[in-house]
């Protein structure tokens, strides 16, 4: 065992996260305005004591417009982990614990899918779906799961044959709870980093669908969105573009970190 | 002789398909009778472990007899922070043995699990611990103790002392040869050492190639070996000490 030596990485993601994690679901319930009220004397207004953020040009608290968003693109990202994840998981874990015909076949199939970036083909499924933040979790959730079954298929692959696991079969334990009992608990700080990168990879792409205007729809704006919407007002309001942009960057930042500490734990760990 | 607990005759075992198909087992035969310790010794690479996955039926492509008259016979392994789950805590690698047998109540597994802790000589405080908590001689016995735990009459041993050191080896075999007397236990020991071999079996089957080449009481093995690759075997473990 390599000397464990103190993870900063692991510290700071956390807290970061932690902090833009309470940011955000402060949004999901409150907002010191409402994000669609517009108030003519407060157009184009800059960050203030009264809007920290500022205001857009149709005179709406940015500050309130950025904590909606954030839940949003959170509460999508989170979905389509779950959907990804969760499929991917019982594919990988079949694929890599049975092996065989179906698990080859079912791996090319993954290897075709991850061939295109995800963005694109989840343009292509939204244009023919339409634009919402349904569709869009669908659409990226589906393209999520090779990569996850991939990652945990190969985990599975090193397990399978373990002496434990061999010793669990020879006393009659059933393969289901050899797969999900015996072997998943062993892969869950390699599941854990892996669900960063993915949950940073779906805040990204949800974004920049969004920003290509293919993503969610103006009733429940996304970061990504609001950055499209202040497009126009880059140089004049740089407020609109400024926040969100901090508050998507930052989001990214704590849950990359995060995950780099977890994956900086296990290898001191791992056997 | 009372009836034997395995019974194998010319069985034949092979590895991989078509053309990566390797024979490994050659007609091996020999018998083990309940209450016997049987060892089996030869070079790495003879197919020892192969011979204890026949008879655990794990492996299946074979040819031959092959008859193992105890139920869901148990094996312990030569690497003990293998062959116990990382991630789970003694207590429950101990009970899940008993979860799968259908004991479904909590409190009587823990119990039998209590129970049967000063058998393999571990304590109570030993449960709430991960393997990778444990010394090596007290993983082993954690893994002694879940292949007992079930009930099983014949056990498996492949190279259970090879990873420990001389001390702890000392300590396992005389644990081994009391759980035997206790249990009514048959093994079949499998290793390299003839030295371990010595101190626990009744009858010792020399393998090399796949083939068993000589077998016959430990005392007559030593004393008057026939085979001249068992005088090599017997000539390399003098050596050594
Ligand atoms: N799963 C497998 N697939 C293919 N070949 C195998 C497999 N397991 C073992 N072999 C081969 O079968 C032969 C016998 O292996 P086995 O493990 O039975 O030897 P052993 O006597 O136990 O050796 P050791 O003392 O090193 O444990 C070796 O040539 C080995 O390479
Ligand atoms: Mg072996």
């Amino acid at each position: 065992m390599k000397v464990k030596k103190k993870s900063w990485y692991l510290t700071i993601g956390g807290i970061l996260t932690a902090c833009m994690l309470a940011f955000t679901a402060t949004g999901l319930f409150w907002t010191p305005y409402s994000p669609t009220a517009m108030s003519a004397p407060d157009r184009n207004a800059p960050p203030s004591a009264a809007h920290p953020f500022g205001c857009d040009q149709l005179g709406r608290d940015v500050l309130s417009r950025t904590l909606e968003g954030a839940g949003s693109t959170l509460t999508i990202a989170l979905a389509v982990l779950v959907v990804g994840a969760v499929c991917g998981l019982v594919i990988g874990a079949l694929c890599g614990y049975y092996g065989g015909v179906a698990d080859a076949l079912i791996m090319r199939l993954c290897d075709a899918v991850a061939a295109f970036p995800s963005v694109l083909l989840a343009l292509v499924v939204l244009a023919l779906t339409g634009p919402g933040k349904y569709n869009v979790i669908g659409a990226l959730g589906v393209l999520f799961i090779p990569s996850f079954a991939r990652l945990v298929r190969g985990e599975f692959l090193k397990y399978r044959d373990r002496d434990f696991v061999q010793s669990a079969r020879l006393m009659g334990v059933s393969q289901l709870r050899i797969i999900f009992i015996h072997i998943l608990p062993n892969i869950w700080p390699v599941l854990l980093s892996g669900l960063t990168i993915g949950f940073n990879n779906a805040v990204l792409a949800e974004a920049s669908m969004s920003y290509l205007g293919i993503g969610v729809n103006a009733t429940e704006p996304s970061l990504g969105y609001m950055l499209k919407d202040a497009q126009g007002v880059l140089f004049t309001l740089p407020w609109c573009t400024i926040f969100p942009a901090l508050a998507a960057i930052l989001l990214i930042l704590g849950v990359g970190l995060l995950g780099e500490g977890i994956r900086e734990r296990m290898g001191g760990t791992a056997a | 002789m009372s009836e034997p607990i395995v019974h194998i005759a010319r069985l034949n075992s092979w590895y991989g398909r078509g053309k990566g198909r390797k024979q490994v087992l050659r007609d091996v035969s020999l018998k083990l009778a309940p209450g016997e310790v049987l060892g089996v010794v030869g070079e790495s690479g003879s197919g020892k472990s192969t011979l204890a996955k026949c008879v655990l039926g794990m492996v299946t492509d074979i040819t031959g007899t092959l008859e193992v008259n105890s139920p869901r016979p148990q094996m312990v392994f030569q690497d003990p922070y293998g062959s116990l789950n990382p991630a789970k805590t003694v207590g429950w690698i101990l009970e899940e043995p008993l979860r799968t047998a259908g004991v479904k109540d909590k409190g009587e597994r823990r119990q039998r699990v209590r129970d049967f802790l000063p058998l393999v000589g571990l304590e109570e405080e030993h449960l709430a611990r991960r393997p990778a908590q444990l010394s090596g001689g007290q993983r082993q016995r954690v893994a002694i103790a879940a292949a007992l735990i079930q009930g099983s009459r014949l056990i498996v041993l492949d190279e259970p002392v090879s990873a420990l050191d001389v001390t702890l080896q000392a300590q396992i075999l005389r644990l081994l040869a009391d759980l035997k007397e206790e249990l009514g236990l048959s093994y079949l020991f499998i290793s390299h050492d003839l030295a371990v071999v010595y101190q626990l079996c009744d009858r010792v089957a020399v393998m090399t190639g796949g083939e068993i080449v000589e077998e016959g009481d430990v005392d007559e093995i030593y004393d008057h070996p026939r085979h001249a690759y068992t005088k090599k075997l017997l000539a390399a473990s003098l050596a050594l000490d």
